[in-house]
């Protein structure tokens, strides 16, 4: 029976696979379908006239846009204003959290206000970076440390409220000081936990940036996405709009693959360590913002 | 001190007043420049104005209506999707995948696209609240009811539950806490895309009123209505928070 059940139940697999395959095809064709019959529409002018472009003046665009050497250009500065902004504002939130997870005080004083600023459009507090960094790029990297910070600080205080205290307690009974049981316990221990808050950053202060290029700036990608609407140019718009998604794609793809191979190196060391995967979307319950 | 140990808010709340006190002193003494950073008693000043000047209540109930239609739109369509989803596996597998990548995609980006086809309007607010609302929303409700407990569904089918019954006394309520977590990010979602669109093109409420006060060189003012819009995301995050334990009392 058992044996019947096996062999019954292996060919399932490949049919349930086919068909989310074959579901998702059509859904694709579906919506290019949809899509090119609005564009036509907007040709003729019956709707949304040149809103929405043909995919093929899209494709062009996006081609156009990747021999464009000014395309480079603000490639280049959104890329800037991103490592440095995420590299900041992780460093800070990294020891941060290390303190408010080493401290029950600290945590307890500091948590209301960090989940208060936590739940908060960050983009609200551009007008303050503009005056304190002026419209250039130090301020789009401050806007990215600040995007950056709040992720990576609620998952690495999770990450070490949730350490195992058997390793902090072999720790103690070796009478390790404070910087040892930090580098020789915590750190290792937290590895998950940081990783998952850092590839939420990352995903975050790429938004962060770009939306505060939008408002205020004189180059990058989110610069260049509101000239082109303000200019009506509308497929380089869709266009720089792709390509944005993609590189996010591919940064939080690059991060999540580099978790899986952390994940797959180390022993678990939390007491639930796949909570604090889990939550890491919001940290210590605080829905990440851009 | 072990007295304080024990009161972690309330040394929290010294040390806001501690750093109040420091920036009032470092702006009298001309060590922080005041067009940067106000004095904390200015910008507590300024609220009045603020509130004369450009109505921030009333403002704020602008950003509370636009959330509140979004998430309405979100609800509407977002329930039925996922239980759509939920009732049919392989659209579930199917499509989880894409929601999640698109939960993950920065669409505050679409707002230009949003600006062409609905203009600046309350149209366009809603639309860029909808979509992140939305998305948590259908993710949940499928989650929800793809974790209702067995044992229970098999005790509606020993008592020959119709269909319809097994949704509405069975499967929903025991989904509501699940829905409910969507919910309440959905909204979070919802009012941040909604602020940061207002703040952008300077259209609809509270977004507007930072945008503005920070355009006639008001810092007091700009920090006053930013220290609102952080007041009303506490309020959001702390009423859902409240609602959602009350629906999870375990």
């Amino acid at each position: 029976m058992a044996q019947a059940g096996v062999t019954e139940a292996k060919p399932a697999v490949p049919s349930m696979d086919g068909s989310v395959r074959r579901i998702r095809l059509f859904t694709a064709l579906g919506l290019v379908f949809a899509w090119e019959i609005i564009a036509t529409l907007g040709t003729v002018g019956v709707l949304y006239n040149d809103v929405v472009p043909h995919i093929w003046n899209i494709v062009v665009a996006i081609y156009e846009e990747l021999i464009s050497a000014g395309f480079y250009r603000d490639l280049g500065i959104t890329f800037a204003e991103h490592v440095v902004g995420f590299i900041v504002g992780s460093i800070i939130a990294i020891f941060v959290g290390i303190w408010m997870g080493t401290s029950p005080l600290v945590r307890g004083a500091l948590e209301p206000y960090l989940n208060a600023i936590g739940s908060t459009p960050k983009i609200i507090f551009l007008p303050i970076l503009f005056l304190m960094f002026g419209t250039g790029i130090e301020s789009k990297m401050a806007k990215g440390s600040l995007s950056a910070f709040f992720p990576v600080v609620f998952t690495t205080t999770l990450g070490m409220v949730l350490i195992n205290p058997v390793l902090i307690r072999v720790g103690k009974t070796f009478n390790l000081n404070k910087w040892q049981m930090i580098t020789k316990v915590y750190m290792p221990a937290m590895v998950n936990p940081v990783i998952t808050g850092l590839r939420l950053g990352m995903a975050i202060t790429v938004i962060g940036v770009l939306v505060a290029e939008l408002k205020f700036a004189d180059g990058g990608l989110g610069y260049r996405l509101g000239i082109y609407y303000e200019q009506f140019r509308i497929a380089p718009m869709y266009a720089i709009i792709l390509i944005i998604f993609a590189l996010a794609a591919a940064a939080n793809v690059g991060m999540t693959r580099l978790q899986d191979r952390v994940n797959r190196h180390m022993a678990p060391t939390t007491t639930k360590g796949k909570k604090a995967a889990a939550t890491a979307s919001g940290g210590l319950g605080v829905v990440g913002t851009n | 001190m072990s007295k304080l140990h024990k009161m972690p808010i309330v040394v929290g709340l010294i040390g806001l007043l501690a750093c109040a006190l420091i920036l009032e002193y470092s702006v009298d003494a001309g060590w922080v420049m005041q067009l940067v950073v106000p004095r904390p008693s200015d910008t507590i000043l300024a609220f009045p104005e603020v509130q004369a000047d450009m109505d921030l209540f009333g403002n704020f109930f602008v950003t509370l209506a636009m959330t509140a239609a979004a998430t309405l739109l979100a609800l509407i369509i977002g329930v039925p999707f996922g239980y759509f989803l939920y009732r049919n596996t392989r659209y579930g597998v199917a499509y989880e995948g894409w929601l999640a990548a698109a939960f993950a995609a920065p669409t505050v980006l679409l707002y230009p696209l949003f600006l062409v086809i609905f203009g600046r309007s309350h149209a366009t607010l809603i639309a860029m609240g909808f979509i992140p609302g939305a998305i948590p929303i259908i993710i949940q409700t499928r989650q929800g009811l793809l974790g209702v407990s067995k044992t229970l569904l098999n005790v509606g089918r020993s008592f020959n539950v119709s269909e319809r019954d097994m949704f509405w006394k069975i499967q929903l309520p025991s989904a509501v806490p699940t829905i409910f977590t969507g919910i309440r990010i959905g909204v979070m979602y919802t009012l941040v895309n909604i602020v940061a669109i207002e703040y952008l093109i300077d259209f609809g409420g509270l977004g507007r009123i930072v945008s503005e006060m920070y355009f006639r060189f008001d810092t007091p003012g700009t920090y006053a209505s930013i220290i609102a819009v952080v007041f009303v995301s506490v309020f959001f995050y702390w009423g859902f928070g409240r609602v959602e334990k009350w629906l999870r009392p375990v």
